[in-house]
């Protein structure tokens, strides 16, 4: 497990991310935001743990903290072949840009979001996105459930192995569960 | 056309009114303004001409930035920290950097085109005389230069005319770019007005490089059927000496192939492009052949095809001297902005350098001399050809596998990997005997070489992958066609209308570099998906080749399944890079011919017309370079959206509208005056795109223009709601924007789209005669 950033360069941020040591952390500070939403990317249908597609494991994550999902890219009919139907789908960049601006009021119309969950977009665009929030959005906390290190989020879990994201996944639908 | 620089000088005469001695007379510009279209408001704009222009565009479509970097490290003050809106030692905030930064890519991708212009203009200049004139279509072409007539007002009519084009962009790329020095500018919007500007100055540093090449080489002129040209390294002839050449500036190669058709050479050796100087050579001589885009220079170099590498400007890789060097194959440094640390030997005897680079005497020569260059280019690779033996520094299969032993399992290959590919399972799988893990990797790899540069064992990770993907790399054989150059006055005339009234959906112009996310063949597929719902594909440099790298299930590559009309279904290869304008061009020229707007000096009112009604994309894929970025912003000025893939998010700022905000979607009526809400159309001004997926229904939606008819409407909405469906599964969200009437709703869907458009309380709204500009009023209301 490190705190370097996943991909090596990605190195110039003077305000970096809080590591995440263990999901039940990263469950308590979601559980403390009024208004959470959970950005879904691209990569949720490339990358596997325990030979299923991350989407299933977000799905179960899903359900069971009743975070409002945005898909983004084409990631809204992989979620409806799987039986959920995610809160919105738009672009990356499009929630990016809602999240910077104070006056919208999420995507159910009932507030701004005060904490966004951030997972399975390419990692570049995700550190471009997480950059821009960090900047541009100071009252915004985000937090990234990769299995990569994200300097420019709030928090983020370390570098870690898939074994380890599946099981942070688990853990972490579980205790919403409870 | 225009003279420069007139001198009368009389020693003595005399006359009957008079007694003339020593007079001498200096006229700096003597104009001959023969063309007849009245001079419109903003000819040869500065920094701030079209500025209230811009600002329309940047208040409908503000920046969302995403800086790259926290810090400012550009001057002694710092490094400044900027996070969150902490202020630098210069007094600027994070919004205005990354701005500034953005000026910074356009300005250099200008300079870059119009240094390129520069230097081909003046070597044709000297070549052929000022008075050599233009021609790029002959009587089909009769607005030969549609970007710099309604950039500066000029028409050009002689390659001497394009000299004071030029003269207009160099000063104000020197003004753009001094503006990013500390303490010049201050707001972020103004400074993304710059970047603008740096576009539209672009679009004419590319025409004018474009159009003297076009005139005095005898490119292919507007023309559909130009030459299909072999490509992919399967097609090249390794059994004769391969002279390949990389870069954008087709001049040395012109010297190259001249050469060998001078000494009646021209079958008996392989002249080989990589880049868009491939792109240019093929147009200029149609057994060139084209090797494949910027991100295969390692591929080739290393795999030993190349005898002799010649190098001329932008985008070369600066180790591919050093890769050359190791498969000792000779080098030739053709550019003044690319001398590569060799010795300038441009005025020494060509058989003494043939002589120094055979022996290998010396790794590389420095010649700026294009016609030396072509001379002993050819020289060295008939005669080193024998001795190298097309030597290569590819691993065999057994030595992979036996190397990969050695792989540490450290994952910093991955971790350094722009596309995050998984190289230690591969290698661990090569080391287990099994290669396929890594031929896996060979599509989706940039060859940037990065993994080589982090492995601590040094191991060639790239070559691997190379040699384990040879068995497809060498069976790369495919054709692009030609670079065709402008679009004619009479296909403009067919379409235009079709065009603007919407019933040809789009126009999808695919440009741009190979950093794509997973290989070209995305490219191929957004390509043909388009042609076959009848947009009109435009391609250029490396996606043009990457467009027809790849074959349809009766083995044909898209330009022979297509044809290359500017027309429904066509797809036409404008060229390399700096053929970029004749699809801005092409826009442009739907406002004049068609609807018979001026356009000299007319800027403003062309691009409100193209914004508003001429239903253009552009997708870039792969792009890469400061380049890529101005030649986007030349885009954005018009109004015309840009679409990026994933790795285009690193140029750190998007265009973006709140389609949710309706107060932003207002245009006016020209007929009333009246202020019409028009949905967000098109919805953003440039946008990364994540997936294929995603770019497809995004290109589909962004053709939708306020000035559609109904039926141009239902159509294009026909097409978003099919790919959306198909692609995501679902309808779109947004469906009741875009519904002004009913007849707007495809007859097939109109079930679907009442139950939608009653959900979300619609109201049936006009079609306005569309403009942001309060001046193209008609008749304004009291």
């Amino acid at each position: 497990m490190s705190c370097e950033p996943w991909q090596c360069a990605e190195i110039a941020a003077t305000k970096k991310a809080n590591p995440i040591t263990k999901p039940e952390v990263a469950v308590a500070m979601i559980k403390k935001a009024a208004h959470p939403i959970l950005v879904v990317g691209s990569n949720a249908t490339e990358r596997y743990m325990e030979g299923r597609p991350l989407i299933e494991f977000l799905i179960d994550f899903a359900n069971a903290s009743k975070i409002p999902v945005v898909a983004t890219a084409h990631m809204v009919g992989e979620f409806l072949k799987r039986g959920y139907e995610p809160a919105d789908f738009m672009s990356a960049m499009d929630i990016g840009n809602r999240l910077v601006d104070p006056e919208w009021q999420g995507i159910d119309g009932k507030g701004h979001p005060d904490l966004a969950l951030f997972v399975g977009l390419p990692y570049y665009m995700e550190a471009l996105i997480l950059s821009g929030l960090k900047h541009f959005a100071p009252d915004l906390k985000t937090m990234t459930i990769d299995n990569m290190y994200h300097p420019h989020a709030s928090w983020s879990f370390p570098n870690g192995t898939l074994e380890d994201w599946g099981n942070s996944l688990k853990v972490m639908t579980t205790k919403f569960r409870c | 056309m225009t003279s420069k620089n007139v001198h009368i000088k009389i020693g003595e005469m005399k006359t009957s009114i008079g007694h003339i001695k020593n007079l001498e007379l200096s006229i700096g510009k003597v104009v001959d303004d023969s063309w007849s279209e009245p001079m419109g408001p903003t000819p040869m704009p500065g920094l701030t001409t079209l500025r209230d222009w811009d600002m329309k565009l940047l208040n409908k479509y503000k920046p969302f930035y995403m800086p790259d970097c926290d810090l400012c490290c550009l001057c002694t003050y710092g490094k400044c920290d900027l996070t969150a809106g902490k202020r630098g030692a210069c007094g600027l905030d994070i919004g205005a950097q990354s701005s500034r930064i953005v000026l910074l890519a356009c300005s250099i991708g200008a300079a870059t085109h119009t240094g390129h212009a520069r230097h081909v203009v003046d070597h044709l200049i000297e070549k052929y005389g000022r008075r050599y004139p233009l021609d790029v279509g002959g009587l089909n072409v009769k607005v030969e230069a549609p970007v710099t007539r309604l950039v500066t007002g000029i028409k050009p009519e002689t390659l001497g005319d394009l000299d004071e084009v030029l003269e207009y962009c160099e000063k104000q790329i020197t003004h753009l770019l001094s503006v990013a020095h500390t303490g010049q500018e201050a707001s972020n919007l103004d400074f993304e007005s710059k970047a603008l500007h740096a576009g539209r100055v672009d679009q004419v540093g590319m025409e004018v490089a474009d159009i003297a090449q076009i005139s005095t080489f005898h490119f292919p002129k507007a023309d559909p059927e130009a030459p299909l040209i072999e490509m992919g390294i399967g097609t090249v002839d390794t059994s004769k000496p391969v002279i390949m050449c990389i870069g954008h500036n087709v001049v040395p190669s012109v010297g190259i192939i001249d050469y060998m058709k001078d000494n009646n050479l021209a079958d008996k050796l392989e002249v080989v492009g990589l880049c868009c100087t491939a792109i240019d050579n093929t147009r200029y001589f149609n057994r060139g052949k084209i090797v494949g885009p910027i991100s295969w220079q390692l591929r080739f170099i290393r795999g030993g095809f190349a005898d002799v590498v010649v190098l001329d400007e932008q985008c070369v890789r600066a180790d591919a001297s050093l890769e050359a060097e190791r498969v000792k194959a000779p080098v030739i440094a053709a550019s003044e902005k690319n001398c590569i640390g060799f010795k300038n030997r441009t005025n020494d005897p060509a058989d003494e350098i043939v002589a120094d680079l055979v022996s290998g005497k010396v790794p590389g020569v420095l010649i700026l001399d294009p016609e030396k260059v072509g001379e002993v280019a050819v020289k060295v690779a008939q005669k080193i050809a024998p001795i190298r033996k097309k030597m290569n520094v590819l691993p065999s299969l057994d030595e992979i596998k036996a190397l990969a032993k050695t792989c540490r399992q450290c994952n910093l290959c991955q971790r350094n990997c722009p596309q995050d590919l998984n190289i230690p399972a591969a290698l661990k799988a090569a080391a287990e005997g099994n290669l396929a893990p890594l031929t896996d990797l060979y599509e989706s790899c940039i060859g940037c070489g990065r993994c080589e540069q982090a492995c601590p064992v040094k191991l060639e990770i790239h070559s691997f992958i190379v040699k384990a993907g040879e068995k497809f790399m060498l069976e790369e054989k495919n054709f692009c066609r030609a670079g065709r150059g402008a679009v004619q006055d009479v296909e403009i005339r067919s379409v235009g209308g079709p065009i603007v009234l919407g019933e040809i959906p789009g126009i999808l112009a695919v440009v741009g570099c190979a950093n794509y996310p997973h290989g070209g063949k995305d490219v191929y597929d957004i390509c043909r998906e388009f042609a076959l719902r009848r947009f009109i594909v435009m391609t250029s440099g490396c996606s043009a080749m990457s467009a027809g790298s790849y074959k349809n299930a009766e083995g044909k590559t898209l330009y022979e399944e297509f044809s290359g009309d500017f027309a429904a279904g066509g797809v036409l290869n404008v060229g390399s890079c700096v053929s970029n304008p004749h699809i801005a061009g092409a826009a442009i020229k739907v406002a004049n011919i068609f609807a018979k707007r001026n356009l000299r000096g007319n800027y403003e009112e062309i691009a409100d017309y193209i914004h508003n009604r001429v239903g253009a994309v552009g997708l870039a894929w792969g792009a890469y370079s400061q380049k890529a970025a101005s030649i986007a912003s030349g885009f954005w000025s018009l109004g015309v959206p840009v679409l990026v893939g994933p790795h285009g998010s690193k140029y750190r700022r998007m265009l973006l509208g709140r389609a949710d905000k309706k107060e932003d979607w207002e245009v006016y009526d020209a007929r009333t005056g009246d202020k019409v809400n028009v949905g967000p159309a098109p919805e953003h001004l440039f946008q990364t795109v994540e997936t294929k997926e995603e770019a497809m229904v995004a290109i589909a939606k962004l053709c939708i223009r306020p000035n559609d008819t109904w039926k141009g409407r239902s159509i294009k909405l026909s097409h978003y709601v099919d790919l959306h469906k198909r692609l995501y599964g679902t309808m779109p969200k947004d469906l009741h924007l875009f519904i002004r009437t009913m007849a707007d709703v495809p007859m097939t869907m109109k079930d679907e789209f009442t139950k939608i458009l009653e959900a979300k309380d619609w109201k049936e709204t006009v079609i306005p005669d569309p403009t942001l500009l309060s001046r193209m009023v008609r008749k304004m209301k009291e």
